[in-house]
């Protein structure tokens, strides 16, 4: 007998499919699914639930304030680090393409922009284990701390007073979401600068010839032709933004997972790990990470949802 | 917690709450699989036993085979071989096999599994068997009879009277003890003495002594303390030594027992007072509050501050950044004259986790070794090879002493003047909620954030909180 051919194509896409979707579902949905499951339990983590709470878990989490900050600092960092990120990367992609104007025989980057693009990517090849070691040298409380021999030698200080960076209750959140732009502007810049480049360059010399200054070719011609790459870079760094779980742990004061002082670096992420870990509460923390999709998924169809624009094709 | 000769410690305590609890996290599948497997269908031949006596209170047969296995880390394995060859010395007649590696659970599990594991463990390292899931599947021998037996050196004495206090307890899973916890870890004070005796100070007893040499150092240029500020834990086990001494039995049960207006007793206000104050009056290094425990004590080891809080794995932490003639020195927390606790009471802890499995061929010989290990000329061995404090009193010579690294004999002083005088805190074991609250309120103390009534009150909620929280299991400390 002959299948039809749809039914081969069918079949084909089915075969095609099982084995990722298969491994999605056992890697991926299902551990959600389990998530969900222990969240309404008293799971200690160290022995099987002994109890259905009902939604009890979360009830108790609005009621904690310390889940509330870590929420708030999450909030904050969605607020701050996207935009704050793209239009550094924006900027420095455009700069490094596009904004030279040494002569004007052409559409070129600045002078030495080969050379910056390898400087501003660096953070990116980095491990985060190398991060941390190197902004726990630059944030350093003492004298001896990079940011605080800068301040001394400029006069800002002296060695009797350092600044004390991350261990301020005020500047501690900054001084974390100053290391993820620093940490993400290289990549997203690499994203613009390919997404430019794909741009033809008779787009731009026909603004050149109309008389278009740098900031009106960037505003009018680049910004509304990378709105993809834009788009995308929003999603990934609000969902970067929703975690910020190894700088603070490893960086900020505190024995398990860091998060002070006093909570004021605390985010989800880190406030999750405590529970799940040193306080054995982890049917709790199971229900911090439900929460935590919810935020992540909602904001992600959200944000795809209200910067959907046409594309211009070319 | 690890020895000093180990790992460093405070990032060895770190690592223990995290690797306990993935352990933990692990063993709900693990659980139910190492039951499974634990229980076994070994069989392994029946434990030789012979007749006891008051020389050999666990009937070992003289020429039955010893079979030892060691972990091998900082402490190394030649300690082991000493004991060995002190029990070849009673038993002639035994063959004596010895094992080490630095896997234990991978090369014993199938030992336990298969019913014929060693006789006698060092349980150890990042892959240690978890005692109490072995506990639970009843692979560990009840030691409460070694405890009640009579001590090699002197039959009157029963082992348990040789131990320091808290040694027992250390090793306890509910009522009984089921390991030897045999290393001890020492918590003070540390200075440099060669530094001190250039400087002509002198080594403070009281606290007014304390604060009126922080006088004398800061007008000489230098800060006088300097802590671990990144990790609060450190300024908190002086916190809690002082209120231990100021406070006595009674003042501890109640904060351990979590019992209300425990932390409003005037022992604790003046102590966190008195920390208070080494803020408040200027005496701690520019910047420590935000200092890693390694960046605190370098800059110690460099002179720029003459105390830092920490326990004795301090000298094997910092080995490589303490010049040569530092002669490091460590000191029980100062002492004021209202004190329940005698000034030498320091506190000390128990680690190091020696086992006896229950389906051992040889398990009267694997106790022996234990009776051994807790005789003058094993606690002697310990100190010599594995260059760490061993839990039998009155054990170190002089001339052990006297070959001991500055830290280790300060140490091994410190626990010889404390006698029976050992403070030991549960609360940080048991409520580790509470304990991480505690930690977060001494960081705002030295950021100079909060008062001491502040950090009272504080203190107060947290153990409040706990104590209301019907999930978290309670333990009452008799």
């Amino acid at each position: 007998m002959k299948l039809s051919k749809n039914t081969r194509k069918n079949l084909f896409v089915t075969a095609c499919l099982t084995g990722p979707v298969g491994l999605y579902a056992v890697f991926v949905l299902w551990p959600y699914l389990e998530t969900f499951g222990y969240s309404l339990t008293n799971w200690s983590g160290v022995a099987p639930p002994s109890r259905f709470v009902g939604l009890d878990n979360y009830t108790a989490l609005f009621d904690d304030p310390v889940f509330r900050t870590a929420l708030w600092h999450n909030l904050l960092l969605l607020i701050l680090l996207p935009p704050a990120t793209i239009v550094l990367a924006l900027f420095l992609a455009f700069m490094l393409n596009v904004g030279g104007r040494g002569n004007t025989a052409g559409i070129r980057g600045v002078r030495g922009s080969a050379f910056y693009r390898i400087v501003f990517f660096v953070p990116q090849v980095l491990s985060v284990a190398i991060l941390i070691v190197m902004f726990q040298a630059t944030y350093r409380s003492d004298a001896a701390g990079l940011l605080n021999g800068i301040a001394i030698a400029v006069g800002i200080t002296d060695p009797a007073h350092p600044l004390p960076w991350l261990a301020s209750p005020d500047a501690v959140l900054w001084c974390i979401i100053a290391i993820l732009i620093w940490q993400w502007v290289g990549f997203y810049m690499v994203l613009f600068s390919a997404a430019m480049q794909s741009i033809p360059k008779e787009i731009f010399e026909a603004a050149l010839l109309d008389g278009a200054k740098r900031g009106q070719t960037f505003l009018r011609v680049t910004i509304p032709l990378l709105w993809g790459s834009v788009q995308t870079a929003w999603v990934y760094l609000s969902i970067a933004a929703m975690d910020g779980f190894a700088l603070v742990a490893s960086l900020t004061q505190g024995s398990s997972y860091g998060g002070g002082p006093d909570h004021h670096s605390e985010v989800l992420a880190t406030y999750l790990m405590r529970n799940f870990l040193t306080f054995g509460k982890a049917g709790y923390a199971c229900a911090m990470g439900v929460v935590i999709f919810a935020i992540t998924l909602a904001l992600a169809t959200l944000m795809l949802r209200f910067t959907r624009r046409d594309n211009v094709e070319y | 917690m690890h020895t000093p000769t180990h790992s460093p410690a405070p990032m060895t305590r770190r690592q223990l709450l995290i690797r306990s609890a993935t352990a933990a996290a692990i063993a709900v599948p693990g659980a139910g699989l190492l039951t499974a497997c634990a229980g076994g269908t070994g069989t392994g031949s029946p434990s030789a036993q012979g007749t006891q006596t008051a020389d050999n209170p666990f009937g070992v047969v003289a020429s039955a085979p010893l079979d030892v296995y060691v972990f091998k880390g900082g402490l190394g394995e030649g300690f082991a071989k000493a004991f060995e060859d002190l029990y070849g010395q009673r038993f002639p007649g035994a063959k004596i096999s010895h094992s080490s590696g630095t896997d234990v659970t991978g090369d014993l599990q199938p030992r336990f599994n298969a019913g014929s594991p060693p006789d006698f463990v060092f349980d150890d390292g990042d892959k240690k068997m978890k005692l109490d899931v072995l506990h639970a599947n009843g692979q560990l021998a009840n030691l409460d009879v070694l405890l009640d037996a009579p001590s090699l050196d002197d039959p009157s004495k029963k082992v348990r009277d040789v131990l320091v206090p808290g040694t027992v307890e250390a090793g306890q899973i509910g009522t009984s003890m089921f390991s030897l916890n045999y290393a001890l870890t020492v918590y003070g004070i540390w200075y440099s003495k060669s530094l001190f005796a250039k400087k002509g100070w002198k080594v403070p007893k009281t606290w007014d002594e304390f604060t009126a040499l922080c006088e004398t150092i800061k007008a000489a240029g230098m800060s006088p303390w300097a802590h671990q500020g990144k990790y609060p834990f450190y300024m908190l086990v002086v916190l809690m030594d002082m209120i231990a001494k100021a406070g006595g039995e009674a003042v501890m049960k109640k904060i351990d027992n979590l019992q209300p207006g425990a932390w409003q007793e005037d022992a604790v206000l003046r102590s966190v007072e008195r920390i208070h104050s080494l803020v408040a009056g200027g005496y701690t290094l520019a910047g420590t509050e935000g200092l890693t425990h390694t960046e605190a004590q370098t800059a110690w080891a460099q002179g720029k501050a003459a105390f830092i809080p920490c326990g004795s794995w301090l000298e094997q932490e910092m080995s490589g950044s303490i010049p040569a003639d530092f002669d490091m020195a460590v000191m029980p927390v100062p002492h004021v004259p209202s004190d329940r606790m005698p000034a030498t009471a320091v506190r000390a802890v128990a680690a190091e986790a020696f086992i006896v499995p229950t389906r051992a061929a040889n398990q009267a010989g694997g106790l022996e070794l234990l009776r051994i290990m807790c005789s003058k000329a094993g606690a002697a061995a310990f100190a010599k090879e594995a260059k760490s404090l061993p839990v039998v009193r009155g054990a170190l010579t002089p001339e052990i002493t006297a070959a001991m690294s500055p830290g280790t004999k300060s140490s091994s002083d410190l626990i010889a003047a404390a006698a029976d005088d050992v403070i030991t805190w549960k609360h940080p074991t048991w409520y580790s909620q509470l304990e991480t609250d505690l930690e977060t309120a001494m960081g705002e103390l030295m950021g100079n954030r909060i008062g001491p009534a502040e950090f009272v009150k504080r203190a107060q909620s947290a153990a409040d909180r706990t104590a209301a929280t019907s999930s978290i299991q309670k333990y009452t400390r008799a």
